[in-house]
């Protein structure tokens, strides 16, 4: 007999019921629309801003702080003003939008590895493996994420590299605590218990069985978390832990604005911190409606 | 219950016992604090001499065990940088920190039970979907970035609070407050507003989910076919069958205040022990590092613990489930 995966009859139809649904939402494709834009710009951003702001010879000095739609020694225009470096605002948040998006996705990417591959073993194992590697989540989710981001960093010094690293440690606990649920819920179905009898090894069942058909909730709720690593990158880098200078990400735009803020020369904060709003408020509004049908269409 | 509470006191004292030894591995493991201690052109000798002087020529696990010994006795260490003892540092911060999130707690819960049950009565109507459209805009932004914009409208634009500190103080009891004067009132509110405001959206979440869900359950039916006054359904049915979750919330989430206070404390001067840990991250004040995160872990685990104790209280399910597993 050969292995042919046995898969749930309505596992298609749920996925194209739960794309039918979406696309009727006008708030949907909104977000959908401005979310696609920001990722656009983020990709493109080294032909379409008009300096290069990691570039320190493009950038001079004398134009520090301009008001937005000032002209610069250069003769371009500054149509966001300038930072207290006379860095182009426009191209800094563009380039920004990079380093926050990749830093969002990278950390997502690699704590829902590690936490699904953890969540997997203590559903699949049970027993005493179960009950340990649950205590370590615990004991992980025991503690506020931003503290104990910050005091790593604080130890291993900043980067992005370091922040990506960071984000996985607090937020892959909370991958591996939904994904032991879904995989218990669905290794008590019949298909899995034939796939056992069959004679099937164990990994192939986690890989071929128990992993496609329990990781649909958990990558819900990982587009979600992406504006939360997001966020987190933000306000690491604005406590001074976060990326370097060098590669500022909006969190670190809007905490180099901060001193000014207070003078009134609000653009240095104001525009980034906006690209900032947009970026998290389109990914929560999308992962937020995929959740709800998602979980309409399942039960 | 005296059972389920033992069991759940072990348990603490266990977690606290495995933060020690992670923050020891952590902060002890990585790197040579020697390095930082002696000059450059100190001799091999005189390394040495300061090595064996602070216990570093002991194996790791002798260290811990010097290290926890030390803790147990309320010595956390001596900070580098102002070369007093760090948990009387932090204990001199502590009051500025828990006014402040004393304040954002009464403000989180004053405005959310409200608004939440407003939202939850009537969950299809305009005004409830602009206050959950409104709730998600107040957790998922950055709070330093609403901080800022708080800054921006109310002192910067419009004049009327000062930006940072903490303004005049009086003593009660020996602990200064900013609660008592006008001045320290007019410097509390905007942190104290900007750190209340997750929890205000998260308490409005709750409240509203709970309030729809209590409003189709059968005593809620009984009570309006029986003819009890609409407020009176409100007021003792279902606000009191969703305090139990309140009751959780606001206790996990003191711990969430003490941790973003950081973020608030930095965005407004505050001289909190959240703004002395961003401080001594960036002098290196290694002890100073190390007294903070066991003081807040001892924070949050005796929350955590006295939470749960009065949910088993609250609830008899809980503390039967516990004594039968």
């Amino acid at each position: 007999m050969s292995a042919v995966p046995v898969k749930p009859g309505d596992d298609t139809p749920l996925r194209e019921r739960v794309l039918r649904r979406l696309r009727r939402q006008p708030t949907m494709r909104g977000a959908l629309l401005v979310l696609a834009g920001i990722v656009a710009l983020a990709l493109i951003a080294p032909f379409l801003a008009p300096q290069n702001p990691y570039d320190l010879t493009a950038i001079n000095v004398m134009d520090n702080r301009l008001p937005p739609g000032s002209k610069g020694m250069a003769g371009f225009t500054f149509w966001l003003g300038t930072d207290a470096q006379g860095r182009d605002l426009l191209s800094a948040i563009f380039y920004g939008l990079r380093t926050s998006l990749f830093v969002g996705l990278a950390a997502t990417a690699g704590a829902l590895t590690v936490g699904v591959t953890v969540g997997l073993a203590a559903a699949q194992f049970g027993g005493r493996i179960d009950a340990l590697l649950m205590r370590v989540v615990d004991f992980i989710l025991g503690f506020p994420s931003i503290l104990v981001a910050l005091v790593l960093l604080a130890a291993i010094g900043r980067g992005v590299d370091k922040v990506i690293l960071a984000i996985v440690i607090v937020q892959w606990a909370n991958y591996a605590r939904l994904m032991r649920a879904a995989a218990l819920v669905e290794r008590r179905k019949e298909y899995i218990e034939a796939a056992v009898n069959q004679g099937l090894p164990t990994f192939y069942i986690m890989r071929a069985h128990l992993l496609p058909n329990s990781i649909g909730s958990v990558l819900v709720v990982a587009t979600v978390s992406i504006a939360g690593a997001i966020t987190l990158e933000a306000t690491l880098s604005f406590l001074g832990v976060g990326v370097p200078v060098t590669e500022p990400s909006l969190g670190l735009l809007i905490a180099n604005g901060f001193e000014f803020l207070l003078s009134g020369e609000y653009w240095i904060s104001l525009f980034p911190g906006l690209a900032l709003l947009f970026l998290i408020m389109s990914i929560n509004v999308v992962g937020e409606r995929l959740r709800r049908s998602f979980d309409a269409h399942r039960s | 219950m005296a059972t389920y509470a033992l069991q759940r006191l072990i348990q603490s004292v266990f977690v606290l016992l495995a933060a020690s030894i992670v923050v020891f591995l952590a902060v002890y493991g990585i790197g040579d604090p020697v390095e930082i201690l002696v000059p450059p052109q100190a001799s091999a000798a005189e390394r040495a001499e300061l090595m064996r002087r602070l216990g570093l020529d002991l194996p790791l696990w002798r260290q811990y065990l010097v290290f926890l010994w030390n803790a147990l006795h309320g010595d956390l260490g001596r900070s580098f940088v102002h070369g007093v003892p760090a948990i009387d540092l932090i204990l001199s911060r502590l009051p500025a920190t828990f006014e402040l999130v004393l304040l954002a707690m009464t403000i989180a819960i004053g405005v959310g039970i409200p608004v939440g049950l407003v939202a939850g009565l009537d969950t299809e109507s305009r005004l409830s979907r602009t206050i959950m459209a409104g709730t998600v805009l107040g957790y998922s932004l950055p709070n330093f970035w609403k901080g800022m914009m708080l800054i921006l409208v109310f002192a910067v634009l419009l004049g009327w609070l000062p930006t940072s500190g903490r303004g005049a103080t009086v003593d009660i009891l020996g602990l200064k407050t900013s609660l008592l004067t006008l001045d320290g009132l007019k410097h509390l509110i905007l942190p104290a507003l900007n750190l209340a405001i997750p929890n205000m959206a998260l308490m409005i979440r709750l409240v509203a989910a709970g309030t729809a869900e209590a409003k189709a359950q059968d005593y809620v039916k009984y009570a309006r076919a029986k003819g009890v006054r609409p407020r009176r359904i409100v007021g003792r049915h279902i606000l009191r069958n969703i305090l139990i979750p309140v009751v959780t919330v606001v206790g996990i989430e003191f711990g969430s205040l003490i941790a973003f206070s950081t973020i608030t404390e930095t965005v407004f001067a505050w001289p909190g022990m959240g703004k002395l840990l961003i401080d001594s991250i960036y002098q290196l004040d290694r002890p100073l590092v190390v007294a903070y995160i066991m003081l807040a872990t001892f924070l949050f685990v005796s929350v955590n613990l006295v939470v749960d104790l009065l949910y088993a209280a609250l609830d008899p399910r809980v503390r039967l489930a516990g004594e039968a597993a």
